[in-house]
């Protein structure tokens, strides 16, 4: 166990020593096609998801955005008949390999779903459980991680005195919150954000927004929302998605402000959808 | 005028129609008290029936009763250590054989099995349990028992029963009917009940919860440990606890298998004597008297066990709860 767990990490900081001197991309997807059974999902998707910045996903209900996003780490693959085509670059390498390593990909490649989904165990378990699964740590060592990812997702304070209690006993917010700092203590590359603040009040989604900001100083992030003020307020790039279809790419303020497509223009001004 | 003799019309029809709703409502909560009392009634009645019927025999050997092996109808001394440690073991080993079974059953069936295969797998397990306990009892004395002293204890005395301490327990004449040949078929038993109930705990699961653990880069045996297994515990334990009450009174199968020996022996292989099958076995020739009064306090014993066992998982599952922090 102890050998399995030495190699992943090894392996781990290899691709972090990587990522430096690599582009300033972190994803590259290129022809993304996707397939629930017999229904065609996304339709050769093209376009680059840049490092250490916020790429929205933004579109109507069942437009692919949230497909797209779970293609990004391959959660998919937990369910038969999903199929993906094309190519996703992530560090050269073709995550849509099948050969590639799911778990470790997962790792590096973190996701928040849109309802908050703290562990059934206590909230210094919950962020530890993740550490634990790649990294053998010594408890003072544990002790750190967790105080570090705890404030940087902005909880510390808020739950320093209570970290035996059970993650479920926190407000939505705050579980949203525990449920960030569980994935960025895996030290990922990359940050998925599926719909983060579509199931909490204003103030939660406030600080939500405000920690994006933060983050994306150390990590990419990609987040699908349907808030179109939040794409705007916390996203560098937006890529604007109807029926599968990659509408319109681009830098978040030309978007907003000069839509090159007429659909894009409907969507945004909220003539359509 | 008018206004008022109208209001005063509807007033009589309102009171007619309030009065039969209530007598309705009256009758109703009669009839329903009746059915729960009913429950009450026929449990109250078997307890006090049990105890009566039982005095004597509590009279005559006292609480020893329970913790002597003597059991002669010669000399018509009774005691019944031998039964109930008969049952005690014979469940146990049906537990410890069961529960990882089922749990790997129900696993498989809700993560990792394809859709396709779903369906019929599921079903097959709980044709398992549709199976009557005759035939569980048939099946394990001529075909199981046979291969058992043929093939499985031989192989069991020369590793296991080799070992110190624990040795002793895989000892002795391979006979094939015995203690360790009625755990088994009694595991066969309670094998689908564990196994259904914790399949339906496992279906439960939000599965965003398990993608979120799938997301920080487990695996399907560390989110099982992790995350399933915690999130179900109540559920899991409750299965748990259907099949050891089943396994515990179960009569006819063990009957068949166990060897109805009254005698207590530490190795697995050799025969010994449940509760139940004690009971099915004497009562037919059993003489009123001490004998009778006897078999009657061994019934008690059954029935104390499995309410003593019951409330231990309830207490058990309390303190998991508090542990975790979900009620403070």
């Amino acid at each position: 166990m102890a050998i399995k767990l030495d190699i992943k990490t090894d392996e781990k900081s290899n691709f972090t020593a990587s990522r430096l001197n690599s582009s300033t991309n972190a994803l590259e997807i290129r022809d993304l096609n996707f397939y629930y059974g017999g229904y065609h999902a996304l339709k050769n998707i093209s376009f680059d998801i840049a490092h250490r910045q916020v790429t929205a996903f933004i579109g109507p209900s069942g437009c692919g955005k949230s497909t797209l996003l779970r293609t990004l780490n391959r959660m998919y693959d937990l369910y038969p008949n999903q199929v993906a085509t094309g190519e996703i670059n992530f560090h050269g390498e073709n995550i849509l390999n099948p050969k590639q390593d799911l778990n470790l990909l997962r790792s590096r490649i973190g996701m928040v779903f849109q309802k908050p989904t703290p562990f059934p165990m206590s909230i210094y378990e919950n962020i530890a459980f993740g550490v634990r699964l790649y990294e053998k740590l010594s408890k003072a060592e544990m002790d750190d991680r967790v105080e570090w990812a705890l404030s940087k997702a902005a909880i510390w304070t808020e739950v320093k005195d209570k970290l035996n209690q059970s993650g479920l006993s926190l407000s939505g917010g705050q579980q949203q919150r525990l449920c960030i700092a569980r994935v960025i203590a895996n030290k990922p590359d990359i940050l998925l954000l599926d719909e983060p603040t579509s199931a909490l009040d204003p103030i939660s989604t406030g600080k939500i927004e405000e920690l994006i900001h933060h983050l994306k100083e150390e990590y990419t992030i990609a987040i699908v929302t349907h808030n179109m003020q939040q794409a705007a307020r916390c996203s560098d790039f937006t890529a604007y998605m109807y029926l599968g279809e990659l509408i319109e790419f681009g830098i978040t303020d030309e978007i907003f402000i000069k839509p090159q497509r007429k659909e894009t223009e409907d969507y945004i001004t909220g003539r359509f959808g | 005028m008018i206004a008022s003799s109208s209001s005063q019309k509807s007033s009589i029809r309102n009171d007619k129609t309030s009065k039969v709703q209530r007598i309705q409502d009256g009758a109703f909560l009669v009839v329903s008290q009746l059915s729960a009392l009913v429950v009450l009634i026929v449990l109250l009645g078997i307890i006090i029936s049990l105890i009566i019927n039982a005095l004597p025999a509590l009279k005559e050997f006292g609480v020893g009763f329970f913790f002597s092996a003597d059991w002669d109808v010669n000399k018509q001394k009774f005691g019944g250590l031998i039964s109930i440690y008969g049952t005690l073991v014979s469940s146990f080993i049906a537990l410890i054989i069961a529960t990882p079974l089922s749990f790997g059953i129900a696993l498989f069936l809700t993560e990792i099995c394809p859709i396709r295969l779903r369906r019929p797998l599921g079903i097959a397990v709980e044709l398992l349990a549709a199976v009557p306990s005759i035939i569980y009892g048939m099946f394990g004395l001529f075909v199981f028992a046979p291969f058992f002293a043929e093939h499985i204890e031989p192989a069991l005395s020369s590793t296991l029963g080799k070992l110190p301490y624990i040795g002793v327990l895989f000892s002795g004449a391979p006979n094939g009917i015995g203690m360790l040949c009625a755990g088994l078929i009694l595991a066969l038993m309670i094998l689908p009940f564990i196994a259904a109930v914790m399949r339906d705990v496992f279906d439960i699961v939000p599965p965003v919860l398990k993608e979120s653990a799938y997301g920080l880069g487990c695996t399907t045996w560390e989110v099982a440990r992790h995350i399933i297994l915690p999130y179900t515990k109540a559920g899991v334990v409750g299965g748990i606890m259907l099949g050891l009450g089943r396994a515990l009174g179960e009569t006819m199968a063990v009957t068949f298998v166990i060897g109805n020996a009254q005698r207590i022996l530490p190795s697995l292989f050799a025969p010994g004597s449940s509760i139940a099958s004690t009971l099915a076995n004497q009562f037919g020739e059993a003489e009123p008297g001490l004998h009778f009064s006897s078999l009657f306090a061994l019934g008690l014993a059954l029935f104390v066990i499995t309410v003593t066992i019951l409330s231990l998982a309830k207490l058990m599952l309390k303190q998991m709860e508090k542990k975790q922090g979900t009620k403070s």
